[in-house]
């Protein structure tokens, strides 16, 4: 919560250096609604959980920080998410400065996407870490789980990739003027509604961390306030952001309209299955649970239908377009996406890697397709200077999701996982890896001791690799942890783990083979990038737009 | 605040273990129903873990629970039924769609419904009108004489 706070500062004054070209109202607004932001999170720390108390009686060797946290992805993880997470307080204030300044134009389209673009950029990359983190050190290969906190993180990621795309829209066309606001409200009002459920406990969770139903309340009144605040100054407001601009039902601006339906139905599916059993229990009486297949079922369909629209729209030109040029321009994209499709199904069967691998051909392929179209003059020749930096922004960031479809994909269809008890000298083989456990040891380490088993693992009769993985046990916090031992490889991860050791010497060993499983996170690092580049293209155009440079 | 980090900290125990080996099927087809069915029920003193991945000693219970009704030849709706009946439907990590959990599935396609009618309506809306006059003849020529000296016009997208 500290760090909540100095993210919001660190946000609050670089708007106020860099804002310096918004007209001098907007600024002030914009200011002003941070300051409330910042006031209101500064007195909810103070006054529920003020971290300046002092213990009565300090630890003797400190709480001991809890195993599982001591790793350096971790480390990253909870900075990188709220840099993302209160970034979004930037647009909305924003959003709500345009309500009261009345007005949302080009300009001022111009100004919120820099700010959307760095905390969406920073919210991708803190969730993939902690996608990662879960992988190799939650010791089963998980990297998702539906979980009510990561699904806290996962709604505003998805809101706020709706707004990034509208507030396109408003930047060229501007048009969605009022649905852009809004969306930069319901954006910042999921991170508040976000920070609630994690810090209230009121949804039990393996992430719930310094929950405590007191806090939880303070936060409550803070959402209320602020989210149904914006939302009454919307409805009262809204009236003053007239749209203009028409455009046909095939141009871009419909394309961004599908996505954003779709972005923001899928949120709210996921909003409804996170906060059901809390509305089961209170109207209906029932305890039960919505887990990750419910999950599963509603939101993949959505990310189908999305990345199916993703290529055309991306291709489509503003305002008007037709049916058959886009079709010329993803004839190409769409014949490989087909062919890897086919491929597959013939070669392994099933339908999750298909359909995957062919979505995600389909968007790698559609990207590369639009930047060669842009690359290529109309003589004939090649132009690198035909193409802005924001175009390979946003080639790079579809690809990145192509790339991240692909190894969910794999994961999910052609994982093989072995369980079974094996003593040191045991040989067995998986997926056309053979496994010899060599030996099997106790150590001391740091603060813990641990076992650790050594295997030497061959393909073909040859020694590939020797992974080590450990079972620990930390005496400070009692409690034992599983350091999973991983071969990470572009096409797939060998990935090992050892339980307690039995009668005999024998330990149970898990072995598990992932195809692709790093295209997940490469995919989501991808797209943050794409957003750095476009953030970086952006930059420079507001220098040349504003208003204070011409007059000088 | 550091207590309850604490307490996470017993509760989550030793993530690794779940399925032991003891536990497994000789049968391969079983077993793959069987690990199939343990995703799908939720370890009822953990957080929000499903017994395939818990390795709570009631989970295991469960876990030998699933196995020897499948043994028994029941189908996986009746193991999964038998379960939400010992234990409440809390146990079942996707909630039988019957009574009021019919909202819950409905609200998914109702959900689509809305936006699209949304979406629609603001595409009709913002549809070019008809009744926009065509480009008169010393307009269209303004324009040729206009544009006569770019070579490629270029589409900004």
């Amino acid at each position: 919560m500290l760090l909540w706070i100095l993210v919001l500062a660190i946000y609050a004054a670089a708007l106020g250096h860099f804002g310096r070209a918004m007209s001098a109202r907007l600024h002030g607004n914009v200011l002003a609604v941070l300051a409330a932001l910042q006031v209101a999170f500064t007195s909810y720390i103070l006054f529920s959980s003020n971290p300046f108390n002092r213990l009565d009686r300090p630890p003797f060797e400190g709480m001991g920080l809890n195993p599982l946290l001591q790793d350096p992805g971790l480390a990253f993880h909870p900075p990188l998410l709220y840099l993302g997470y209160v970034g979004l307080a930037v647009p909305f204030s924003f959003a709500v400065a345009a309500l009261i300044g009345g007005g949302a134009d080009a300009a001022w389209a111009r100004h919120v996407r820099p700010w959307t673009l760095i905390s969406w950029m920073f919210l991708t990359a803190g969730i993939a870490l902690g996608s990662w983190w879960a992988y190799y050190e939650l010791g089963w290969g998980g990297w998702w789980f539906w979980d009510p906190v990561e699904n806290a993180s996962f709604m505003p990621w998805l809101a706020s990739t709706a707004l990034l795309h509208s507030a396109i829209v408003v930047e060229r066309r501007e048009s969605l003027k009022s649905w852009t606001v809004l969306l930069a409200i319901i954006a910042f009002s999921l991170v508040l509604a976000g920070t609630f459920l994690v810090r209230s406990g009121l949804l039990t969770s393996v992430h719930a961390f310094a929950s405590d139903p007191s806090r939880g309340v303070a936060i409550l009144a803070i959402l209320a306030v602020f989210g149904g605040g914006a939302l009454i100054v919307f409805a009262w407001r809204a009236r003053t952001l007239a749209p203009s601009g028409a455009f046909s039902p095939v141009s871009r601006e419909a394309a961004l309209i599908g996505n954003n339906l779709l972005l923001l139905v899928a949120t709210g599916v996921i909003l409804i299955g996170t906060f059901w059993p809390l509305l089961a229990e209170v109207l209906f009486d029932q305890i039960l649970t919505v887990g990750p297949p419910f999950f599963d079922l509603a939101f993949t369909p959505f990310m189908i239908l999305l990345a199916l629209l993703l290529t055309p729209g991306a291709s489509l030109p503003w305002k008007r377009g037709t049916l058959r040029r886009v079709g010329r321009r993803v004839r190409a994209p769409a014949a490989l996406a087909c062919l890897v499709g086919v491929l597959i199904a013939l070669w392994r069967g099933g339908l999750t890697a298909p359909v995957g691998l062919a979505l995600a051909t389909w968007l790698v392929a559609g990207s590369a397709a639009e930047l060669i179209g842009k690359l290529r003059t109309g003589a004939g020749g090649w132009m690198l200077t035909r193409t802005r930096t924001a175009d390979w922004g946003k080639g790079l960031a579809h690809a990145g999701l192509g790339i991240t479809i692909a190894g969910i994909a794999a994961i999910t269809a052609w994982e093989r996982e072995d369980i079974r008890t094996a003593r040191p000298g045991d040989r067995f083989e998986i997926g056309g890896y053979g496994f010899a456990m060599a030996s099997l040891e106790r150590r001391e380490g740091a603060n813990f001791t641990a076992i650790t088993a050594q295997f030497d693992i061959t393909r073909d009769g040859q020694l590939i690799t020797q992974l080590r993985p450990e079972r620990r046990f930390y005496p400070v916090a009692g409690t034992r942890t599983t350091e999973a031992a991983i071969d990470m490889g572009l096409l797939r991860d060998l990935y090992l783990v050892i339980g307690d050791p039995g009668e005999g010497g024998a330990v149970t060993v898990r072995t598990y083979i992932k195809p692709l499983a790093n295209w997940i996170w490469a995919g989501a690092m991808i797209m943050a990038l794409g957003a750095a580049l476009s953030l970086i293209d952006r930059r420079l155009r507001i220098g040349i737009a504003s208003p204070r440079r011409l007059a000088t | 605040m550091l207590r309850s980090i604490l307490l996470m900290l017993a509760l989550l125990g030793s993530p690794a273990l779940a399925v032991e080996p003891s536990e497994m099927l000789d049968d391969p087809m079983l077993e793959a129903r069987a690990r199939a069915l343990s995703a799908k029920l939720r370890c009822l003193v953990c957080q929000n873990e499903s017994i395939d991945e818990s390795n709570a000693p009631l989970a295991q219970d469960l876990r030998r629970h699933v196995r020897m009704m499948l043994l028994d030849g029941h189908t996986d709706q009746e193991i999964l039924d038998d379960v939400a009946y010992r234990y409440g439907e809390f146990a079942l990590m996707m909630p039988r769609p019957k009574g009021t959990t019919w909202l819950l599935y409905l609200s998914v396609p109702a959900l689509l419904l809305i936006g699209l009618w949304l979406a629609m309506t603001q595409l009709r809306r913002r549809a070019p009108r008809q009744s926009d006059p065509e480009l008169s003849a010393s307009e269209q020529q303004r324009i040729d004489s206009l544009t006569k000296d770019v070579d490629h016009p270029r589409h900004r997208s």
